[in-house]
């Protein structure tokens, strides 16, 4: 179990990069907790594995450091570092029962028989593959070679870190569920650091005590599942996080008012734009209402609307601009005239895809909702 | 009652598929089954001899002899080619531009026409102009195949492993290069030395592609005849007259036809026997 420390860490698969485009991992500086449950979330290509694998010690990074607890593990083999890593797809040792299949990593470490014995089958026990453990690995069905590959990593009691590569990409919906139940169970029983790559937000959410989000080798966010739905960092954290995403809306700022399409909002709170930015003002599906009565409001017109269930989805233009709207169960649209009210408190305004900082706080006018 | 329509035309499909079978494989066997039964002494004079060639050949010494020599041999080779094909695989680069001159280099002696590689053997080899014997014989070897049945032997073993070990080379490497990165990343993780990720993850992997050419260097080897005739002529003596060589001397050196033909049977029946085995055996170990 460790803190893992990332130092001025960057890589590019390229021998002399020049560009910031040609590297995979854009410079970064995080430290995170022992005993942390982390996800990496990012589109495909976003240099998520790059990242995991850099941690895990099978690629060596061209600049920067890894530091395990303090200690400089940057050009230590995974082995030395003491990881553990379950990969997309299941690896197995075909020739060997799933019980030796556990055994492995130990018998190559030189623990004791005895030893070995007891945590393999405690391991089976916890894996629900008691019943299995003398049958040839090979036979097993996709989700129970993939118990098995974690199997490997947590049969080591002392390993740093977990690290887990899209581990259910090939697991059925349902088995999904359960083997991310039992990684969580896990967790909080071995209390290991674990790092969870994928591209799935759900999976992202529900797993992470902290999800780190990437995209194009870049970290634009870490944070609670909360507050990434509540104060996305980034566009693309508001657009990725969340269904639907974050509406993103060309706007000017003026102090605490966000003029979109030669409509004012007055904001909950004061900003400075930087000279030059492109500014943007995000506001999610579920903090935008259809106004009622004579309240005022953005007109809008309607595409469509979609029923998903507990609520309905309005896909909606604004001047141009497409919206999506979560409609409350229960609320009727009228026909015509339809005006929409943004909940100026989770409002956010974007320079270049960052979120901004409020200056001052604003005395802007504050729906109840 | 349920009724079924019979359309008999299909049959007419099959039709051609048949007749090449018949053509070049059920024809000409039996045509060797007929011989291996009958005597003759003169075109369309048949007498009818029922197992007596048989019965010849499996009591005759010449045949005993090169039976043995057969199995010697390919014994030896596969001793030798399986292991040595799958060594050079694993010294193989999996990635770069090495990869494909490699292969291009492996690929070079399976291109060779099989009497091409005789031919050039017996050159290289002669001991008194060839690189190969002229270089032994300096090097204070007395070499000489055309007169040591021991030389003649390694010379027609070698020629072998020169020409056939890329075939086993090349499949191992597609087995090889058909395994995921994941496993030895997996293997690395958990510790593996080199030999366990061999034991465990490369070998197994590489079963099925090795079952292969296992089977193929089997047959091809069982069946061996132009290298060891152009280089040897089956020489000195008896010494590499393996089974289809000592065939082709009884058949057309001697015309001896039905002893000829008793012979291209036991072959065919002993080559199928083998494979059935090899097939089996190996079907075998794949289940449990």
């Amino acid at each position: 179990m460790a803190q893992i420390k990332l130092d001025q860490l960057a890589h590019s698969y390229y021998p002399n990069p020049a560009t910031a485009e040609d590297f995979a991992l854009k410079e970064m500086d995080y430290l995170w907790d022992d005993g942390g449950a982390y996800a990496l979330l990012g589109p495909s290509g976003c240099g998520k594995t790059t990242l995991l694998n850099i941690i895990s010690g099978l690629l060596v990074p061209s600049r920067g450091r890894i530091l395990f607890d303090g200690e400089d593990v940057t050009r230590k083999t995974p082995e030395e570092r003491n990881i553990a890593q379950v990969f997309q797809f299941p690896v197995i040792y075909d020739t060997m029962t799933v019980a030796q299949n556990l055994e492995f990593p130990l018998a190559n470490r030189g623990v004791d028989r005895s030893e070995i014995r007891k945590r393999v089958d405690e391991m089976l026990d916890t894996l629900e593959l008691s019943a299995k453990a003398n049958r040839r690995a090979q036979r097993l069905t996709a989700d129970e070679k993939q118990k098995i590959s974690l199997g490997r990593g947590l049969v080591r009691y002392d390993v740093n870190a977990i690290l887990f590569d899209e581990p259910l990409t090939v697991i059925d919906p349902h088995m999904k569920w359960q083997l991310r139940t039992k990684l969580k169970e896990l967790h909080q029983r071995f209390a290991h650091t674990m790092i969870y790559v994928t591209h799935d937000q759900t999976e992202a959410l529900t797993f992470a005590d902290k999800v780190v989000v990437m995209y194009e080798g870049e970290v634009v966010q870490i944070g609670t599942p909360e507050e990434l739905f509540e104060r996305p960092d980034h566009t693309f954290v508001g657009y990725f996080i969340g269904s639907p995403g974050m509406n993103i809306l060309p706007c000017e700022v003026n102090g605490n008012t966000a003029v979109v399409a030669g409509h004012t909002i007055t904001l909950d709170a004061g900003y400075h734009a930087p000279p030059g930015a492109r500014l943007e003002l995000g506001v999610r599906p579920e903090f935008v209402r259809f106004a009622s009565g004579d309240e005022g409001g953005v007109p809008v017109s309607i595409e469509s609307i979609d029923n998903v269930g507990r609520h309905r989805i309005a896909k909606v233009q604004l001047a141009g601009y497409a919206m999506n709207i979560i409609v409350p169960e229960g609320q009727v649209l009228s026909s015509t005239d339809h005006r929409v009210v943004f909940d100026t408190r989770r409002c956010g305004i974007y320079a270049d895809d960052h979120r901004l900082d409020a200056t001052v706080a604003g005395q802007g006018m504050r729906h109840d909702y | 009652m349920i009724t079924k329509t019979v359309n008999q035309k299909a049959w007419f499909l099959v039709l051609p598929v048949l007749l090449i079978v018949a053509l070049n494989a059920i024809i000409p066997l039996m045509t060797v089954v007929n011989y291996s039964v009958q005597d003759t002494f003169s075109p369309g004079v048949f007498f009818f001899e029922g197992t007596k060639w048989y019965k010849d050949v499996l009591s005759s010494p010449r045949f005993h002899g090169a039976l043995g020599r057969q199995f010697l041999y390919t014994a030896i080779i596969l001793a030798i080619e399986i292991p040595l094909g799958v060594l050079v695989a694993l010294a193989m680069p999996r990635k770069g531009p090495w990869v494909s001159v490699c292969l291009v280099l492996m690929a070079l002696p399976l291109l060779i026409p099989w009497n091409v590689v005789g031919a050039m053997w017996n050159i290289f080899a002669l001991p008194d102009i060839g690189l190969l014997g002229y270089g032994l014989n300096w090097l204070g070897f007395d070499y000489n195949y055309t007169q040591q049945p021991v030389s003649a032997w390694m010379t027609v073993v070698l020629m072998d492993v020169w020409h056939w070990t890329s075939l086993v080379v090349l499949l191992a490497y597609a087995g090889l290069s058909s395994i995921p990165d994941a496993y030895y990343q997996a293997a690395k993780i958990d510790g593996a030395s080199s030999f366990a990720v061999f034991r465990y993850i490369q070998l197994p992997k590489m079963k099925r592609v090795l079952i292969i050419a296992l089977l193929l260097r089997f047959m091809d080897s069982f069946m061996v005849y132009t290298e060891p005739f152009v280089l040897t002529g089956g020489g000195p003596g008896n010494s590499t007259t393996f089974l289809s060589i000592d065939l082709v001397k009884a058949a057309i050196g001697e015309f001896n036809l039905g002893i000829a033909a008793a012979m291209s049977i036991l072959y065919f029946l002993m080559t199928l026997l083998v494979c059935w085995v090899f097939y089996t055996a190996m079907m075998r170990g794949e289940e449990s």
